[in-house]
């Protein structure tokens, strides 16, 4: 199983290895979470020259991710995102949107989380409901 | 009261803008002290809904997170895909997927120039530009069968093939187009009233868009000289493109680049077209994609990345999509605060913002 090069971090020198990429001039691009279970695979996302630099944190769930948008503005977006669509708490965001980024006060909590209990229902238009649903 | 401040909620729906946007905007008077973008009005859960499809299915799923960019997003998915599974793609179809791109790019700038005139109330050169991208749209559909969506990206090639009599009927379109962008180019670039509406308008460092993560015409209009076509994809290698920068930053800057990027899709079309080898235009994929990937395109306005993470089902573990309206956003920010009220919706288009794209 194939997997794109990262370096692995921890809560306690993410800021430290994010701010030593600032000083190296990188660009941040983005951030990817995934649910992985008992916690969240966070990746960071930097670019100098074309080249990809990836840091994974590993976040229990019930952790507090701190913001990186005190080094890097531009993340304040995918963190804000990432605490929607996640229900991952970010603290020291430089903009909170309380969770209402992407989404309104009737959306489900977490709806990219694992244990969101709103399913995607697939049918074919004007296909019958199935009954329990 | 002088130096007391308001706040006006500009849009979501307002008369220039495309999609739905709100910008909280800090007033003092008439200049804009602070702005802060409000969005999700046409979120769909694109992501989430990608984990539910079958990876094959997740081509028609990309397309849709943006019309206007669609080919490209179809690309970036299936590129990653393509080198999860060890696939490689017939050269023919990476040519055909060249064209398709630029004439992607091509439509894209168009509606973008037309949207940008009619937000400063120049209606003929709006008018002009979409009666240009017509032409686009119509060679799209004689090669594609679709006009803006055009599902001809698939894993390991593209599902048609464009016979020579059609090639040389895209030639004919770009040569058209060329053409009539001698008309609109002196336009955009020289008209007295165009650059009174501009210059100096919304304007950032080079620093503060390397520094605020630009990317596209937005970057490039600083000087950074930074372009996905350059790193090679698809038949990119193959192609001389070279990144076309602007220094002045302002909005301005970012029509030229766009502008002069009209050009050089056109030739890149011509080099593709002429370039083209016969042969095969898909590869055949078996099993499911397994492990992840990071693919990246350069879309109309910019850098696109698919992060994909696949499990060696048909299901997708992950597919993350960030797009770039989403990445000049933050840059965004820093042009509106100065702005007088009226350059408002001028400076948003000149970013040429897909809220489609951004919140997916």
């Amino acid at each position: 199983m194939g997997s794109i090069d990262a370096i692995e971090i921890s809560l306690d020198n993410l800021l430290q290895e994010v701010s030593g990429k600032h000083r190296q001039g990188y660009r941040f691009v983005t951030m990817t979470c995934t649910d992985v279970g008992d916690g969240y695979d966070i990746l960071y996302h930097f670019d100098k020259d074309y080249e990809l630099f990836n840091l994974r944190l590993y976040l229990k769930k019930g952790e507090e991710l701190p913001s990186i948008s005190s080094i890097f503005f531009a993340a304040l977006l995918a963190e804000n995102e990432i605490k929607d669509l996640f229900g991952i708490p970010v603290k020291d965001l430089a903009i909170d949107y309380g969770g209402r980024f992407l989404l309104t006060e009737d959306a489900p909590a977490a709806p990219m989380g694992k244990g969101c209990s709103k399913s995607i229902d697939i049918r074919l238009q004007g296909a019958p409901e199935e009954e329990g649903k | 009261m002088p130096g007391s401040k308001s706040i006006i909620p500009f849009g979501p729906q307002h008369p220039v803008f495309p999609e739905p946007l709100q910008l909280r905007l800090v007033m003092e008077d008439e200049k804009v002290v602070e702005a802060l973008p409000a969005i999700g009005y046409v979120h769909r859960g694109i992501e989430k809904l990608a984990e539910k499809k079958e990876y094959t299915q997740n081509i028609f799923l990309v397309e849709r997170i943006c019309g206007i960019c669609s080919f490209m997003h179809a690309l970036a998915y299936c590129q990653g895909i393509e080198e999860l599974m060890a696939v490689t793609v017939p050269d023919r179809a990476r040519y055909l997927r060249v064209i398709w791109s630029e004439l992607h790019r091509l439509h894209s700038h168009l509606l973008w120039l037309g949207l940008l005139a009619d937000s400063f109330g120049f209606e003929s050169l709006f008018m002009q530009s979409w009666r240009s991208r017509e032409a686009i749209m119509d060679i799209m559909e004689a090669t594609a069968g679709g006009r803006v969506i055009i599902s001809t990206c698939i894993i390991g090639g593209t599902r048609r093939d464009i016979s020579d009599e059609l090639l040389a009927g895209v030639l004919k379109t770009v040569d058209d187009l060329e053409r009539e962008l001698e008309i609109i180019r002196p336009v955009v670039f020289d008209d007295y009233s165009v650059k009174q509406r501009l210059v100096g308008v919304g304007r950032i460092t080079q620093e503060q868009a390397h520094d605020l993560g630009a990317v596209g015409p937005v970057a490039r209009a600083c000087g950074i000289a930074m372009d996905f076509r350059t790193t090679g994809y698809s038949a990119y290698k193959e192609i001389k493109v070279s990144p076309v920068t602007e220094t002045g930053g302002d909005a301005y800057a970012r029509a030229l680049v766009r502008v002069r990027e009209m050009y050089q899709s056109i030739d890149i079309v011509r080099q593709a077209v002429r370039d083209i080898p016969a042969g095969d235009i898909a590869a055949p994929a078996k099993g499911n994609p397994e492990g992840e990937v990071i693919s990246r395109v350069e879309q109309p306005r910019g850098e696109v990345v698919y992060y994909i993470k696949g499990d060696g089902t048909k299901h997708l573990e992950r597919l993350r999509v960030r797009t770039p309206t989403f990445a000049n956003m933050a840059p965004l920010l820093a042009m509106l605060p100065g702005c007088e009220l009226a350059n408002v919706p001028v400076i948003v288009l000149s970013i040429d913002p897909c809220i489609s794209c951004t919140e997916r």
